[in-house]
């Protein structure tokens, strides 16, 4: 269970988190939406301990992220960054099988790249990308390798921010149910962070809308549409008319 | 209150130097946590190779470039200076002794700062602005150690044969236009070469090399990773590199030549 208890974060003036408070279970999925710019990122590299929080406590299973063994908690993760993040000197594969390459429990390099390319088939790319390097893809395909990448350990707990951005609809469609499929099958907990509201419904079990710096609203998907929120109902509508400014 | 003119002057004067002490700071502790990583597991040797090969390999043409230039000229200052009093048979020893001591590794570690700290910090700015930096950690990866550490290992270890082949390239340019340009006889020019060559000449030369080389990788992966967001973070970065090293080559070689050479 990840709980994040009164998170403060500003950038000099810029107030991004102003006291954000949420829980997430073991084994579910929380999908976070909010406008753009309102620090979903800046929310889920705070729990990586990318980010450090100016005032607030993030624990995992009860024991504060800030105090424990680094390497042991980040084994438990996988995060796929906002714009991919791959590295550009190595191929894919080698992405992909970055973490499998190293540590103690380390594959030897042909199990690692044939693990790399099951991932990659699990992500909808062909095995003859393998061999590419990451800007010799679209950026819907280096998505879906910062993706591959991400979920290549098996990781406990799996971070997805902005993962259908830029795919098409049917690609959407196969991520957002692998993305199901890993936290349903592998019992895997997940955060993620989407804009299109088809990802919502196809992924969450909970939602919470980042707004203002704080949680506007938090509860089971299946609750979204009857809340009396206007900030919830705006955003699921995409209405331009609301209490959420246009010009932010 | 109003401020008295004179505090207001020592404010102003001030504030750049505590700036620049809390910037030493930092690189210092940088350097700190480089070399506490060097040493330590897991080594990333394929990391190491790739460098040693960027930054010594293909440096060798720019270094080379500039060290036959500079020979030749200076054989033609000797000469043109050595002859106002009659001390024309100085050149080919002072040449080689100039190139050894001074120009072999300041100009060949101006050049690399330009050409390595500067790549170096594009490389890793780039990475710092692309989250590339945050997806090593959250891959258990050390930044520090996967990056900065081969890079700077590998250019200690390159500079100095970079300034011994740079050396032997000048001295050749000092001969080439001895035995072309200024009569000198090629058997007595290497003779002279030789002969009042001393080791520490191109020892203390060497060890200068690997310093500066320090300074070049220290600087590129400082402010690589210290990078501000956006292009022109990583511009800005890049330039901060190849000024701050160049300047601090400078600096280094001025104290360097005051330990070695004055007793
Ligand atoms: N490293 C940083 N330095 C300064 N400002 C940042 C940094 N990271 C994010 N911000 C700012 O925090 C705000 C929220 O960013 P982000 O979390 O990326 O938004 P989003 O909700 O679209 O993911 C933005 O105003 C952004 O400019
Ligand atoms: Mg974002």
């Amino acid at each position: 269970m990840i709980t994040l208890t009164d998170v403060h974060k500003a950038f000099g003036p810029n107030k991004v988190l102003q006291g954000v408070t949420l829980t997430i279970p073991s084994g579910t999925s929380m999908v976070i939406i909010g406008g753009s710019g309102t620090g979903k990122s800046v929310l889920l590299k705070s729990v990586l301990g990318l980010v450090r929080p100016d005032k607030g406590t993030i624990t995992l299973d009860e024991v504060d992220v800030t105090r424990t063994d680094r390497d042991a908690f980040l084994a438990r993760f996988g995060m796929l960054f906002q714009g991919g993040a791959l590295f550009d000197s190595l191929r894919v594969w080698e992405n992909v099988a970055f973490r499998l390459m190293r540590g103690p429990k380390a594959l030897p390099k042909p199990q690692a790249r044939d693990a790399a390319i099951e991932k990659l088939r699990r992500v909808g790319l062909k095995p003859d990308t393998a061999d590419l390097f990451p800007a010799e893809l679209s950026g819907g395909m280096q998505k879906r390798v910062g993706l591959a990448r991400a979920i290549a350990a098996e990781p406990e707990i799996i971070f997805f921010d902005e993962p259908t951005t830029g795919l098409d609809p049917i690609m959407a469609g196969v991520i957002n149910d692998l993305i199901r499929e890993i936290v349903t099958e592998m019992g895997a907990t997940a955060m993620t962070i989407t804009h299109d509201m088809s990802s919502v419904r196809a992924i969450a079990d909970t939602v919470a809308m980042l707004h203002g710096g704080v949680i506007r609203w938090t509860g089971p998907v299946g609750e979204m549409d009857a809340t009396p929120d206007p900030y919830v109902q705006q955003f699921i509508h995409g209405r331009a008319d609301g209490p959420i400014e246009s010009v932010r | 209150m109003i401020a008295h003119p004179l505090a207001s002057l020592l404010a102003n004067l001030g504030r750049p130097v505590l700036q620049a002490l809390a910037a030493l700071g930092r690189v210092t502790l940088f350097a700190g946590a480089i070399l506490g990583h060097i040493l330590r597991p897991p080594f990333y040797l394929r990391e190491l190779g790739t460098s040693l090969l960027q930054i010594g390999w293909f440096s060798l043409p720019v270094v080379g470039l500039t060290a036959i230039f500079t020979g030749g000229a200076l054989a033609l200052q000797i000469y043109a200076g050595g002859s106002r009093f009659n001390a024309e048979a100085v050149v080919p020893s002072i040449v080689a002794i100039g190139m050894a001591r001074e120009l072999g590794p300041v100009l060949g570690g101006l050049m690399v700062a330009a050409r390595v700290a500067s790549s170096i910090a594009a490389e890793i700015g780039t990475m710092k602005v692309t989250e590339q930096i945050d997806a090593l950690v959250t891959l258990s990866t050390n930044p520090l150690k996967y990056l900065a550490v081969p890079r700077v290992v590998a250019a200690t270890l390159a500079m100095p044969v970079l300034v011994a082949t740079g050396d032997a390239i000048g001295i050749m340019g000092g001969w080439l236009v001895g035995i072309t340009r200024l009569d000198f006889n090629s058997a007595t020019y290497l003779k002279n070469t030789v002969d009042f060559l001393e080791p520490w000449d191109i020892g203390s030369g060497l060890v200068k090399g690997a310093v500066f080389g320090f300074i070049v990788a220290l600087m590129g992966c400082y402010h690589g990773m210290n990078s501000a967001r956006g292009a022109q973070g990583v511009g800005a970065a890049t330039k901060s590199a190849v000024v701050s090293a160049s300047v601090l080559i400078l600096a280094a070689n001025y104290i360097l030549t005051e330990v070695f050479f004055t007793s």
